[in-house]
């Protein structure tokens, strides 16, 4: 597999996708389980298909659409959010299947052949194209710098977002922020494991890390870590065995989840 | 002099529901005083106006004199401590540095020495330094309290407000958290919203009853009548033998009756 990937340029996409679909997911993903944002999260991810659905139907990159509506639907539920106060949750289902709801249908209305969405579905490590790795490592550095410069003020924002605004911060600039990354991890991740698989993705290696340690930045190091072996994990099985990679890094990214709470649970 | 704390006419809504109508009241610099009244009276949302998280429906609230917008970082905050996350991964000593971060957002922050050596002054000043790398989660629910006091401290505040300090401590950490306050006083404006009875009459100074409104603001031996209107039942103010002794008067401080 190394011969592959130093000499096939699909696997050196396929690779480049593994590194930063794993940054992007581990430190992300840290923040969306800490502030307890992970069916919001999903309810980004489903409604993105939307976008995918009017590439299509407008004959522009389908992951582009899926970055507009990802964007779009992050800021309009943090928005109304704030409006309605707690019971999210409806508004999110919501979105979520409106997303859905309108991806179907801007494919219907596609002329020609249905073109084949089970990639952005499930997602294909090995289709990734050039293009998705210059895109996927644009809005990895972007995600890193954000939230390194900014890290004490998350950690605050995590624990105690009204402290934070006690002490004169603005908070809902960082909310909004955050959102908008989230729907950038998102767009990051699709290619590698797809809309419907995305949530265990960006769940699983920060809950496991979080096993291993009290601090919020070997959280994020240990989630990235892990999301590497699990990234891996499927890129070769997909190419040895030709099984489906985002299923196989899902799958693996879940029993290892287990496996530590199982191991950390005998531990402690 | 200005007061430290001073509300016109404040009224806060919540959607229909009149959570403050009307509340006037003067806190003199230095006072200790105790907010008392029973279960949704409206003793977090007179706290969160004066922090301005809450923006009131009408009237006006200041500190010093100066409208809030001057004066945040006069204001420390010791929340209720039921709203956490334990679990979240974040060791005392951040906790209380979060004090340090300051109003603005500066890009790659980093606390500076001098912080850490104040909030770990902080915390040596209420026992805690012992505790400093621990895992909040791991923390008894007097300890954390205690941790969010020094939070509240490390601000350097002139104004400290509480929420229901000693809600989840037993008898003698609640003591000692207001022995701790008692302390404290002698250069800070201290405004406690409790429950505990017993510390009403032994450790403040004056006392304000809220039930949506403001049924009494001034020393703290309230009549029964008051306690009636305030509870709807008769409470027992001065139940623990403690000696009537009263406070020096302060001279600002009227009845708002
Ligand atoms: N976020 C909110 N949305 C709607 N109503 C609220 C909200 N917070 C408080 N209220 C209402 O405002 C009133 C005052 O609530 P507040 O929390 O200030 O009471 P409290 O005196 O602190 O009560 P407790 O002793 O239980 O802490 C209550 O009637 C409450 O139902
Ligand atoms: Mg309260």
């Amino acid at each position: 597999m190394i011969d592959a990937i130093l000499n096939y340029q699909f696997m050196q996409n396929a690779f480049f996708a593994a590194v930063l679909a794993s940054i992007a997911c581990g430190l992300i993903g840290t923040i969306i389980v800490e502030k307890k944002l992970v069916m919001l999260s999903g309810g980004i991810a489903h409604t993105s298909f939307g976008g995918i659905g009017l590439g299509y139907l407008l004959n522009i990159e389908p992951i582009y659409g899926a970055f507009g509506f990802a964007v779009a639907a992050s800021l309009a539920i943090a928005s109304i959010r704030r409006k309605i106060g707690t019971g999210s949750d409806t508004l999110i289902g919501m979105f979520w299947s409106l997303g859905m709801a309108l991806g179907v249908l801007f494919i219907g209305f596609t002329p020609g052949y249905p073109p084949d969405i089970s990639s952005y579905l499930f997602g294909d490590i090995l289709t990734v194209r050039r293009m998705d790795v210059w895109l996927m490592g644009a809005l990895t550095v972007f995600m890193i710098l954000a939230i390194t410069s900014l890290f004490n003020y998350w950690k605050a924002y995590l624990f105690d977002e009204e402290f934070l605004r006690v002490l004169g911060v603005k908070s809902t600039l960082l909310e909004n922020f955050l959102f908008v990354m989230i729907a950038l991890a998102i767009v990051i991740l699709i290619r590698v494991v797809g809309i419907v698989l995305v949530i265990a993705l960006l769940t699983a290696p920060p809950a496991a890390a979080r096993l291993y340690t009290d601090n919020l930045k070997k959280i994020m190091g240990l989630a990235v870590v892990f999301g590497l072996l699990f990234s891996f994990s499927g890129l070769t099985f997909s190419y040895y065995y030709d099984l489906p990679s985002g299923a196989v890094i899902i799958i693996t990214a879940v029993l290892f989840y287990f496996g530590s709470v199982v191991i950390k649970g005998r531990n402690e | 002099m200005a007061y430290a704390v001073e509300l016109k006419d404040v009224s806060v809504k919540y959607g229909k529901i009149n959570a403050l109508k009307e509340i006037s009241i003067q806190v003199a610099e230095g006072a200790f005083l105790g907010i008392i009244g029973p279960n949704g009276g409206g003793k977090t949302t007179l706290l969160k106006v004066i922090l301005g998280l809450i923006e009131p429906e009408a009237g006006e609230v200041k500190i010093f004199g100066n409208p809030l917008s001057r004066a945040v970082d006069k204001i420390g905050y010791v929340p209720q401590i039921s709203n956490f996350d334990r679990d979240f991964p974040i060791s005392v000593l951040d906790v209380v540095l979060m004090a340090r971060l300051g109003g603005r957002v500066r890009f790659f922050h980093q606390y500076k020495n001098e912080d850490i050596k104040k909030a770990e002054a902080v915390l040596d000043q209420l026992n805690l330094l012992q505790l400093k790398d621990r895992q909040i989660g791991k923390l008894s629910g007097g300890q954390l309290q205690r941790v969010l006091i020094a939070r509240g401290l490390a601000v350097e505040p002139e104004i400290l407000l509480l929420d229901e300090p000693t809600a989840n401590v037993d008898a003698s950490s609640s003591s000692q958290i207001y022995e701790l306050l008692k302390n404290l006083n002698e250069d800070k404006t201290i405004i406690v919203a409790t429950h505990d009875m017993a510390a009403v009459s032994s450790y403040f100074d004056t006392l304000a009853c809220l039930n949506e409104k403001l049924y009494h603001h001034g020393d703290k031996y309230l009549d029964q009548e008051t306690t009636e209107q305030v509870f709807g039942c008769p409470v027992d103010l001065i139940a623990h033998g403690h000696p009537h002794h009263v406070f020096a008067p302060h001279g600002e401080e009227e009845n708002n009756d």
